[in-house]
């Protein structure tokens, strides 16, 4: 039985495609992906996230708790401020990624993708002895909007008194919304500006509507997974379970600076440390594909004459109009400007590594 | 709603034919192509190329997804739109008429007479959308 969030009866009233994605029952696209897409780089798109886990970590050693099991410097964190993160195996492998929220000082928040809430939250729990942490799920407590996009801000000021321009990136605050408590942070999976608003579920279909029908003068449309996918792409953001996994470490995987080494021990520190001492034999690469032919998750690469990986995600660009992708490939090819091949169903076609991200929002705002 | 015009056949993976001796011109439905979403890219075979009815004979791509499309007709290519290399939109824009994608050579022509109707097919898709 596939699991709902409060929005999905709103979300199939417009139109929403709906598919099983993680034992969730979601909206893949309404009006369609690219014009979804294109409306989140030039305006605004509304995201129901609801189906992401919450955790909650609490008790007097909670900091000392989430320094030992996520990579990134806990310590660093100031009351509402927010931070990108790894749960990481013995082995350095990425159970997920998350984001940690501190409330306080004694009190977090972990917001885990929705494939893995039960995993993580087990995975949690089971370190959390020594430390006497508080580790509960939390996740059928709150709805989770995103709001993404250059007019973003606009759209979500003109439904608070809360000065919004006050919230840095990767800070949250306790705001009202048309009546609505809600937590706001200034995060996102898109490369735009944007939002995402915590709530309770009751909340749930009056804040999705008030926003829609604020927004709409502005270009706000609701938007899918599909959108959601092509647009974090772009961005160079990696998906769990596509691009990073439990084989793979952040430094393969490109995020070696969300792992924190002066901080003291954690979970898989020993690995992660030596291969950012050594280096590592394979990297996460970003590439262009010099061809028509979109390069899809799964496809061959092939470099002098033989195979040296796999499309980890793949997809045409609607905004950037190119064919792009990332995929583990040996150092050796992992150099920007280096020719490879995508095998598409039978066919090699060029392509070529190049920098990450592939799409870099301008500085609108100074 | 799709739009089905009633001088063509249908087949149940969407794709249309227009026959005329033994000539036909394939392509994919209006209401393929709405399922699809914008065209990004088309893979289409060579003249020549000979392919049995339901065998897959190119593949038309959105943002989103890879879909095959598959021979109404046992036959052999003998032209394929080339101009959907550089404007394969103009699938979604007209599917019927400048999005066309082959024109086959069937080896029996009755065969394109076992197909739908534009009542049959509407039918079924009407079915399939409400599953």
């Amino acid at each position: 039985m596939l699991k709902r969030t409060a929005l999905f009866e709103t979300q199939a009233a417009l139109g929403g495609r709906m598919v099983d994605f993680a034992g969730w029952e979601m909206p893949v696209q309404f009006s369609g992906p690219t014009q979804e897409h294109m409306a989140v780089r030039e305006a605004a798109g509304l995201f129901d996230v609801s189906h992401m886990g919450e955790i909650e970590v609490q008790g007097p050693r909670a900091l000392d708790f989430l320094q030992f099991v996520t990579t990134n410097d806990v310590a660093r964190l100031q009351d509402n401020q927010v931070q990108y993160s790894m749960l990481t195996n013995p082995d350095g492998g990425i159970v997920d990624d998350l984001l940690v929220y501190r409330i306080n000082h004694e009190y977090y928040l972990l917001v885990v993708n929705a494939a893995n809430t039960d995993k993580d939250f087990t995975w949690i729990q089971q370190q959390s002895g020594p430390f006497n942490a508080e580790v509960h799920d939390t996740s059928a407590g709150y709805v989770l909007l995103a709001l993404q996009g250059p007019v973003a801000e606009r759209i979500l000021q003109d439904l608070t008194d809360h000065m919004l321009d006050r919230i840095p990136y990767y800070w949250s605050q306790r705001v009202s919304i048309d009546g609505c408590e809600c937590r706001v942070s200034r995060t996102g999976y898109t490369g735009e500006d944007g939002f995402e608003i915590f709530s309770s579920p009751g909340n749930a279909r009056h804040l999705w509507n008030r926003l829609l029908v604020t927004g709409q003068p502005l270009g706000l449309v609701p938007c899918g997974l599909a959108a959601r996918n092509t647009l974090r792409l772009e961005a160079s953001l990696r998906l769990w379970g596509n691009d990073m996994d439990e084989t793979t470490t952040p430094v393969e995987a490109g995020l070696g600076w969300a792992v924190k080494l002066g901080k003291g021990d954690f979970i898989g520190r020993e690995v992660i440390e030596r291969q950012k001492r050594e280096g590592v034999a394979r990297k996460l690469a970003g590439f262009v594909v010099e061809d028509r032919a979109p390069a899809r998750d799964g496809y061959p690469i092939a470099a002098d004459g033989q195979q040296i990986g796999s499309v980890n995600s793949g997809s045409p660009a609607p905004y950037l109009k190119k064919n792009i992708g990332m995929a583990y490939v040996p150092v050796q090819y992992a150099q920007p400007g280096t020719p490879i091949e995508i095998v598409v169903r039978g066919r090699s076609v060029a392509a070529r590594i190049v920098e990450m991200p592939f799409y870099k929002r301008g500085r609108r705002f100074d | 709603m799709a739009n089905t015009p009633e001088d063509l056949a249908y087949t149940k993976d969407h794709e249309w034919i227009r026959a005329k001796g033994d000539l036909a011109t394939v392509g994919i439905t209006d209401y393929a192509q709405k399922q699809l979403g914008d065209v990004v890219y088309v893979e289409l075979p060579k003249p020549g190329d000979r392919f049995e009815a339901t065998e897959p004979f190119g593949s038309v791509e959105s943002v989103k997804a890879v879909s095959e499309i598959y021979m109404p007709v046992t036959g052999s290519v003998v032209e394929v739109n080339e101009s959907l290399n550089d404007s394969p939109e103009q699938i979604n824009e007209d599917p019927y008429a400048d999005g066309w994608l082959i024109v086959v050579k069937m080896e029996n022509p009755a065969q394109a007479d076992g197909l739908l109707t534009s009542a049959e097919y509407e039918d079924y898709i009407k079915a399939e959308a409400g599953e």
